[in-house]
C-alpha cells in the first residue's frame, strides 16, 4: 500500500510540473505580446501625443522627415529640423557652429502615412480584381479536374512563398523587365500578387456560402449563369469577400520586403500628388511606414535622437493596422447578422 | 385570377415572341411535354429506366412513388435543371416541349427555363424585397419600364393568392414572410414571367395543412393557364389536385393515368399497393 502511495505522488508532481509548463509556455506569449506593446505604446505614445491640446503632436503626422541638426551656442544644446536650423542661421549670420546631422530624425511621417495609403488601396484593388474574378471561375465556373487541382495547389504554394521571393519576382518583372521602375504600380502588383491567395480563398468561401438554392431559383427563372452570379449570389456574397479582405489590408500595410525593391523609396522631397504628368502618378516611387521603420532603425547611426522617429513611426503604424483589424471584425459581425438564410 | 383574356397585351413578353418564333406547328398544343424512351444516369448509376410518358397541356399531372423511385430527377430533366449536376446526363430518349427536344444542341437553354418555370422543394425566396423578388425574373429579361413591372408583381401575386396579405408591404424583405407566403411568393415569382408549364418539385413538404390546402387550391386554379407537373410524397394531395398521376417505382414508370382511375382501380398491382400504403 505504502508503495502505490508513492507512486501516485510521483504521478501527482509530473502532472503539476507538466501543468506548469503547459501554463508558462501560454503565459510566455501574454508576456512577448504585453511587452511588445507596452514599449511601443509608452515610447512612441510619449512622441505621438502630447500634454497640451491638441493633445496631439500634428507636426509629426503632418509633416515630411527632415534631417536633426545637433549643436552647441552659448553653452546650450540645441536640437534644430532642417527647417529651422536655416532660419536659425539667418538670424544668427557669421556664427560657425559644430553640428552633427541625424538623418529622418526631425519632422514628421506625413509622407510615409500616405504612401503606405496609396499602396494599400491600389494592391487590394488589383487582388480584389484578380481574387475574385478567379474564385467566381472556380466555385461557379470550373468543373473539377486535374488542372482545377493544379490551380487550387498553386494557389496553396503561393500563399507560402516568402514576402522576400515575391519582392525579387516583383523587381525582376515589373522593374525590370516591364520598364517599371522603383513606382506605384510596380509595388501594387507585387502587394496585390503576395495577398491574392488569401483573397481568392475567402472569396470562394464567402462565394459557397451562398446556398444552393438562390442559383437553381435563379436559373429557373430564365437567368443566364452569369446574371445569376452577378445578381444573385455575388452582391450575398460580397460583404464576406471584403470584411475577410481587410485583413489582407493589414498584410499589405505591414510587408516591407515586397515593397523594398519594387514602390519604396527611402527619402522622397514631394508628396506623391506632386506630378507634373497625371500619368507620372502611377510610376512613382513613395515612402512608406513599413520601409521608414526599416531605414531609421537600421539604415542611419544610431544615437539617442534616433529614437524618437522610430517608436513613433512604429505606434502609428501598429494603430492603423490595429484600426483596420477592428474595421474588419466589426463590418463582419454586422454583415453576418443582416444576412442570414 | 386573371384570366388569359384580361392580361394586358403588354405583357406579351419577349418570352412569347420567341416561342412563336420556334413553334411553327400549330397542332401541336402549348405546353404539353413528351418524354420517350428517357434514360439517364448519375455517374454509372442509372436513375431512370425507359421513361416514356405524354403530358397534356393545362392540366395538373402529379408524380407520385417512394423516394430515390426518380421523379424529382424526371421532374428536373423538364427544364433541365440537371445540367448543373456535372456527372447527370441523360443516355438515351428525348423530352420534347411542344414538338422541339429540349435537349438538342439548338435549344437554347435560358429561353428553356424561362418557358418551363421551377417551384422548389425548399421555398427559396431571395433575400431582396418582395417586389424585387417577384420582379427578377422580368427583369433579368430586359423588361425595365416601371409600370409594366408594376402590373406583372401585382398580377402575379394575385395569381399566387398572396397579393391581400403583402400588397401593404411590398418592399420588405421576403425574408420576413411565413413558411406558406414563402412558397406562394416563389410561385409568384415563376408566374411573373409567364411560363407555359410549371413544375413543382414538392411544393408544400415544408407547409403546415392550411398553407398547403392554400397552394392546392391555388395549383387548382393555374392549371387553367399552365401545364402544371408537381411531385408530391403526399398521396392526398396527389388525389386532391391533379388530373393525371404517374406511378414511378425504382425509376420506371409503372403507371400513368387519370388520377382518378389510378386511385379508384390501377391496372397494376404495384400502383395498388403503393397507393393503399401497403409499401413506400
Amino acid at each position: 500500500m505504502i508503495a502505490v502511495a508513492s507512486n501516485s505522488r510521483r504521478v501527482r508532481r509530473i502532472e503539476g510540473v507538466i501543468f506548469w509548463l503547459l501554463r508558462l509556455a501560454t503565459y510566455f506569449i501574454l508576456a512577448c505580446a504585453s511587452y511588445i506593446f507596452l514599449d511601443i505604446g509608452i515610447k512612441g505614445g510619449r512622441v505621438v501625443f502630447t500634454t497640451t491640446p491638441p493633445f496631439l503632436n500634428l507636426p509629426f503626422l503632418t509633416e515630411p522627415p527632415q534631417t536633426l541638426y545637433v549643436f552647441e551656442h552659448e553653452g546650450k544644446k540645441l536640437t534644430l529640423s532642417d527647417r529651422q536650423f536655416r532660419d536659425w542661421k539667418t538670424a544668427h549670420a557669421g556664427v560657425e557652429v559644430e553640428t552633427s546631422s541625424v538623418a529622418y530624425s526631425a519632422g514628421g511621417i506625413w509622407p510615409c502615412i500616405v504612401g503606405t495609403a496609396l499602396l494599400v488601396i491600389g494592391s487590394m484593388t488589383v487582388a480584389l480584381v484578380i481574387g475574385i474574378s478567379s474564385a467566381i471561375y472556380l466555385s461557379e465556373y470550373s468543373r473539377n479536374g486535374r488542372l482545377i487541382r493544379l490551380v487550387r495547389i498553386a494557389i496553396l504554394n503561393l500563399a507560402g512563398v516568402p514576402s522576400i521571393v515575391f519582392g525579387l519576382f516583383g523587381f525582376g518583372l515589373f522593374v525590370i523587365f516591364f520598364g517599371w521602375n522603383v513606382s506605384l504600380i510596380a509595388g501594387w502588383f507585387t502587394l496585390g500578387l503576395m495577398v491574392l491567395p488569401a483573397i481568392i480563398t475567402a472569396s470562394e468561401e464567402s462565394l459557397r456560402a451562398v446556398p444552393q438554392g438562390l442559383r437553381e431559383g435563379s436559373l429557373a427563372l430564365g437567368a443566364s449563369k452569369w446574371q445569376t452570379i452577378r445578381k444573385n449570389v455575388l452582391p450575398y456574397a460580397l460583404p464576406g469577400i471584403l470584411t475577410s479582405s481587410i485583413l489582407g489590408i493589414a498584410r499589405v500595410a505591414g510587408e516591407t520586403a515586397p515593397i523594398m525593391f519594387t514602390a519604396a523609396y527611402a527619402m522622397k522631397d514631394e508628396m506623391p500628388w506632386q506630378v507634373s504628368r497625371w500619368t507620372d502618378f502611377f510610376f512613382q516611387g513613395v515612402m512608406a511606414l513599413p520601409y521608414h521603420i526599416y531605414v531609421v532603425s537600421s539604415k542611419i547611426p544610431q544615437n539617442e535622437y534616433t529614437e524618437r522617429v522610430q517608436y513613433g513611426s512604429a505606434f502609428v503604424f501598429l494603430f492603423l493596422v490595429m484600426l483596420i483589424a477592428l474595421t474588419s471584425i466589426v463590418l463582419r459581425e454586422r454583415s453576418r447578422s443582416r444576412l442570414s438564410w | 385570377m386573371v384570366s388569359v383574356a384580361e392580361m394586358p397585351e403588354k405583357m406579351t413578353s419577349p418570352i412569347i415572341v420567341n416561342q412563336s418564333e420556334s413553334m411553327p406547328q400549330s397542332e401541336i398544343e402549348r405546353g404539353m411535354i413528351e418524354i420517350e424512351q428517357l434514360d439517364f444516369k448519375y455517374g454509372a448509376h442509372q436513375v431512370l429506366h425507359d421513361v416514356t410518358l405524354s403530358i397534356p397541356a393545362r392540366a395538373v399531372t402529379a408524380f407520385i412513388g417512394p423516394s430515390g423511385c426518380g421523379k424529382t430527377t424526371l421532374l428536373r430533366c423538364l427544364n433541365r435543371m440537371n445540367d448543373l449536376i456535372e456527372i447527370a446526363q441523360i443516355t438515351r430518349g428525348s423530352i420534347r416541349i411542344e414538338g422541339i427536344d429540349i435537349n438538342a444542341s439548338n435549344v437554347d437553354v435560358v429561353d428553356l427555363r424561362r418557358r418551363v418555370g421551377m417551384v422548389f422543394q425548399k421555398s427559396n425566396p431571395f433575400p431582396k424585397s418582395i417586389y424585387d423578388n417577384v420582379a427578377y425574373g422580368l427583369r433579368i429579361a430586359g423588361i425595365t419600364k416601371r409600370t409594366l413591372i408594376d402590373e406583372a408583381v401585382e398580377k402575379s401575386l394575385r395569381s399566387a393568392a398572396l397579393w391581400e396579405e403583402v400588397k401593404d408591404r411590398l418592399h420588405v424583405s421576403g425574408y420576413g414572410l411565413s413558411g406558406g407566403q414563402q412558397q406562394r411568393l416563389c410561385i409568384a415569382r415563376a408566374l411573373a414571367v409567364e411560363p407555359e408549364i410549371v413544375l413543382m418539385d414538392e411544393p408544400c413538404s415544408a407547409l403546415d395543412p392550411i398553407a398547403t390546402a392554400k397552394v392546392e387550391e391555388l395549383i387548382r386554379q393555374l392549371k387553367e393557364q399552365y401545364t402544371i407537373v408537381i411531385v408530391t410524397h403526399n398521396m392526398q394531395q396527389a388525389g386532391r389536385c391533379s388530373d393525371h398521376t404517374a406511378f414511378f417505382y425504382l425509376g420506371r414508370l409503372i403507371e400513368f393515368d387519370a388520377t382518378a382511375k389510378i386511385f379508384s382501380n390501377p391496372a397494376q398491382r404495384q400502383t395498388e399497393e403503393y397507393i393503399t400504403g401497403r409499401f413506400g
